[in-house]
């Protein structure tokens, strides 16, 4: 076989989900009264980027066979925190900006300690540590309020050249900046041997603690990328606790359909951000075609379950059962 | 080099597992540029010994010198940085990981902090080319290579670790001939380039090839250390088992007549492009081998006869009848009756976490239950006939089967098919990694489940193995049987130059590896 069949065949999940993604936009565009126009393009941008970053701080913790249910109420706690943080002078909003950062890091860490020196499962560990993250910004924020630094906000909200939206950039940015290296590191790849086969990955000597403890806290630090941007979207901190949890579920979602696998070892980032835009744009396109938008949640169910059945469908091709279950 | 200090030495090392002593006051001593044989039954501390030397487990006492200093190794990483470098039985890849992640995975290239692609692929096929194994594309992901094709991989990887010290444990068990060669010319070479391998195998022919000193364990003491080739084969069987060692095979009954009605027979089967219309009988009492060179198609025929693949065209018939298998539960019905000693007992055969007692009734629960309910007096009559039948060797019924020997391992798989009393056995080179003790068990066992009327389906690598047990083997080449040898016939002789698929008698060139 030649080197990009190999290739190709690595990356299907990711490329799968680029394309269910790319259809569902020209669909949705095509449709919109207003075009394909720099403000549709923005505001979708403005929109999927909040999922994309949760799904990027999932994948790192699927990548290694473990899952964090926290993501959603890192999310939160990061919001509630930069509301009151991201404010003042731009040395204060650069400082607040760290602050938020560095607690997203030790929300994730604090999960990697757990779940890999204190053995605990990562469904556990991270249901207990998100409810207490989710708490902290509950104390931080009984009332939805505060504020942010509104130029900064703009900036981030709003469009680069007048054309790119500027969390599109910010995401591309944050892809070079923090995936790629961490998909090319040897710790990235401890993470993704520690998920294929832990005892196969400790008999070859790779560092998978610290992969893994790599991962979680990469994570933290992603979803608290993506509560600052709600925090730019919205200006204000809000502890929701029905919007935390379903981030976490849409999380998983999309990593599923950016073809991702939750047995871990498989998948990538990348595919993961397709996989939030496109669940992303199911409720836009309900909205183009004027559906109730009563009908979004039970859309998203069939487009999930659908776009999970193609990923299934080369197990009708098998001819030999024991395949099914590798 | 300096004959006073040896390149690594054990001393008095000692390691339990709870109450069992896997190691008690163990020695041995490596020299550079030789190659080393460590010989025993399972069970005989040999696994612990390597584990202690690659630093996977810890011993309890003793010591270890390397190049004359004192070293202790607190994980695998630990002993590689020192040159110590293990290919387990059981193999170490990671399947979602390509071949050259695979192979660089302990220490991979690096650039501005990143792994460096490039550097990665010319290392592992440069690693590939020196295992003998350039047929590997280096992009390709491990779980979609073959068992034979992922232990060259293997290889390879240990290679690209530059060691100073090889252990192979059973690393050849899963190769086929030609690979096995391949693999002789590259451990000599490494011999030639100074390196001490340590070699664990339970073929003798392999040990008597290669080996310049032999090292045999037993109840985790080494009890004799020889020059290779001055202790005949008995002899070193003898020193493993510590008893008198006599015929490992039973003797064969007389032939099953010709015209006595198939139990189980195939017509024309085909199946993709892996069989092609093989058509076979097997008779009550007869014990039909499975012959060829690894991967001709034997495993694919008895997974068809099991049901497991689809797409099969041509027919099977039971005592005549022709039936439709789709699934292992309906080959495992009383009217059918047939059972699958499957060839990798950890994912196929058990469950490991579970009991001893749980993993042996699983496949007899129906008949062992009324109404959805488990008799469990029933059950534990059934139990306690196959644990004394098989002599599994086991501290209880109720601890995980996991923590049971190989050898003992494959006896539970066995006997909670026979739980089911079945008519029709297929057994898929159920010896793999099992000491000779064990071995001479199985066998004898084959033998009395055929005298009392079963038919069985052999498939074995080890041609010993077929020359020994069968009435007939069927040699299969490329998915067709291309001879049938009855009786007298089945020599080694006949078994290779069919393997290879030659014609005539003449003996093949260059394959002493696995003849």
């Amino acid at each position: 076989m030649k080197d990009w069949r190999y290739w190709l065949a690595e990356q299907r999940g990711t490329l799968l989900a680029f394309g269910i993604f790319i259809v569902m936009f020209v669909i949705y565009t095509s449709n919109h009264p207003a075009g394909f126009t720099a403000n549709v393009v923005q505001t979708a941008a403005n929109k999927g980027v909040l999922l994309a970053f949760v799904a990027m701080a999932q994948t790192l913790v699927v990548i290694t066979a473990g899952i964090d249910l926290s993501v959603g109420m890192i999310f939160l706690l990061t919001n509630c925190l930069a509301s009151w943080l991201v404010v003042g002078t731009p040395m204060q909003t650069t400082l607040g900006v760290i602050a938020v950062l560095a607690v997203g890091l030790l929300c994730g860490a604090i999960n990697g300690a757990i779940v890999i020196y204190g053995r605990l499962q990562p469904i556990v560990a991270t249901i207990a540590t998100g409810a207490v993250y989710y708490g902290i910004g509950l104390l931080l924020r009984p009332f939805p309020g505060g504020s942010v630094n509104e130029d900064l906000a703009d900036a981030m909200t709003g469009r680069v050249f007048d054309v790119v939206p500027a969390s599109l950039v910010v995401l591309l940015a944050i892809v070079l900046v923090i995936w790629v290296p961490f998909s090319r590191s040897v710790l990235g790849r401890a993470a993704y041997a520690a998920g294929s086969s832990e005892t196969a990955a400790y008999m070859s000597g790779v560092p998978i603690r610290r992969g893994k403890f790599a991962a979680y806290t990469l994570a933290g630090l992603l979803a608290a990328i993506g509560g600052l941007f709600l925090t730019f979207f919205t200006y204000t901190g809000d502890a929701a606790y029905a919007s935390g949890n379903a981030y976490t579920l849409f999380s998983i979602a999309a990593v599923v359909l950016g073809g991702v696998s939750l047995f871990g070892g498989k998948g990538s980032a990348i595919g993961a951000i397709f996989g939030a835009l496109a669940f992303r744009t199911i409720g836009d396109l309900l909205f183009v075609f004027d559906f109730d938008p009563l009908w979004q949640p039970l859309f998203q169910g069939v487009i999930l379950l659908v776009a999970v059945s193609l990923g299934a469908f080369a197990l009708f091709r098998v001819r030999n059962r024991l395949e099914w279950f590798l | 080099m300096d004959a006073a200090v040896p390149l690594f030495q054990m001393e008095g090392i000692s390691k339990r597992y709870g109450g069992v002593r896997a190691l008690e006051k163990a020695e041995l001593v490596v020299t550079s540029g030789s190659i080393h044989a460590i010989l025993g039954e399972n069970g005989a501390g040999k696994s612990t010994l390597i584990k202690v030397m690659a630093g996977v487990v810890a011993a309890d006492e003793g010591r270890m010198t390397l190049d004359g200093r004192e070293v202790t190794f607190a994980s695998p990483a630990a002993a590689n940085k020192a040159g110590i470098v293990c290919i387990f039985q059981e193999l170490s890849l990671v399947p979602e990981l390509s071949v050259a992640d695979n192979i660089v995975i302990s220490d991979p290239p690096k650039r501005f902090g990143m792994i460096d692609r490039k550097a990665q692929r010319r290392i592992a096929e440069e690693a590939l080319a020196r295992a003998g194994a350039g047929d590997i594309h280096p992009l390709a992901l491990v779980k979609d290579l073959p068992l034979s094709r992922r232990q060259m991989v293997e290889i390879a990887k240990a290679l690209a670790r530059k060691p100073r010290i090889l252990i192979l444990d059973e690393a050849t068990s899963a190769l086929t001939a030609a690979d096995v060669s391949n693999i002789f010319g590259v451990l000599k070479r490494l011999r030639r380039e100074g390196l001490a391998l340590l070699y664990i195998s339970h073929r003798m022919n392999e040990i008597a090839e290669l080996a310049d000193q032999c090292t045999v364990f037993r109840n985790g003491r080494n009890v004799a250390s020889y020059k290779a080739g001055s202790k005949s084969d008995n002899e070193v069987v003898e020193l493993m088992i510590g008893r008198e060692y006599s015929h490992i095979f039973p003797p064969k009954p007389a032939a099953v007549p010709a015209w006595a009605a198939p139990r189980l027979e195939a017509r024309k089967l085909s199946w993709t492009d892996r069989l092609h219309n093989i058509s076979l009988t097997v008779r009550a009492g007869e014990v039909v081998g499975l012959g060829g060179l690894d991967g001709q198609g034997q495993r694919e025929l008895l997974l068809a006869f099991f049901g497991v693949l689809r797409g099969l065209s041509g027919e099977v018939l039971i005592d005549g009848r022709p039936v439709t298998i789709s699934s292992p539960a309906k080959a495992r019905q009383d009217d059918i009756g047939m059972a699958l000693i499957p060839e990798d007992r950890k994912t196929e055969g058990l469950m490991l976490p579970m009991t001893v007692r749980e993993n042996l009734s699983f496949a007899a629960l129906d008949r062992l239950s009324k109404g959805g309910i488990i008799d469990r007096a029933a059950e534990q009559r059934l139990i306690d006939d196959m644990v004394g039948l098989l002599a599994i060797k086991t501290a209880g019924l109720d601890i995980p089967v996991g923590a049971l020997s190989g050898g003992n391992q494959q006896k539970v798989v066995i006997a909670k098919w026979l739980m089911r009393q079945p008519r029709i056995i297929l057994l898929n080179d159920p010896t793999r990694g099992i000491d000779v003790g064990t071995k001479q068990e199985l066998y004898q066992l084959m033998r009395k489940l055929a005298d009392a009327g079963a038919a069985i389906l052999f498939y074995s690598t080890d041609y010993d193995e077929l020359i020994g047990c069968c009435d007939r083997v069927l040699v299969l080449y490329d998915g067709a049987v291309k001879r049938e040898l009855v009786g007298a016939e089945i020599t080694e002789r006949a078994l290779i130059s069919s393997a290879l698929n030659i014609h005539g008698e003449e003996s093949p060139v260059g394959l002493g590896a696995d003849a």
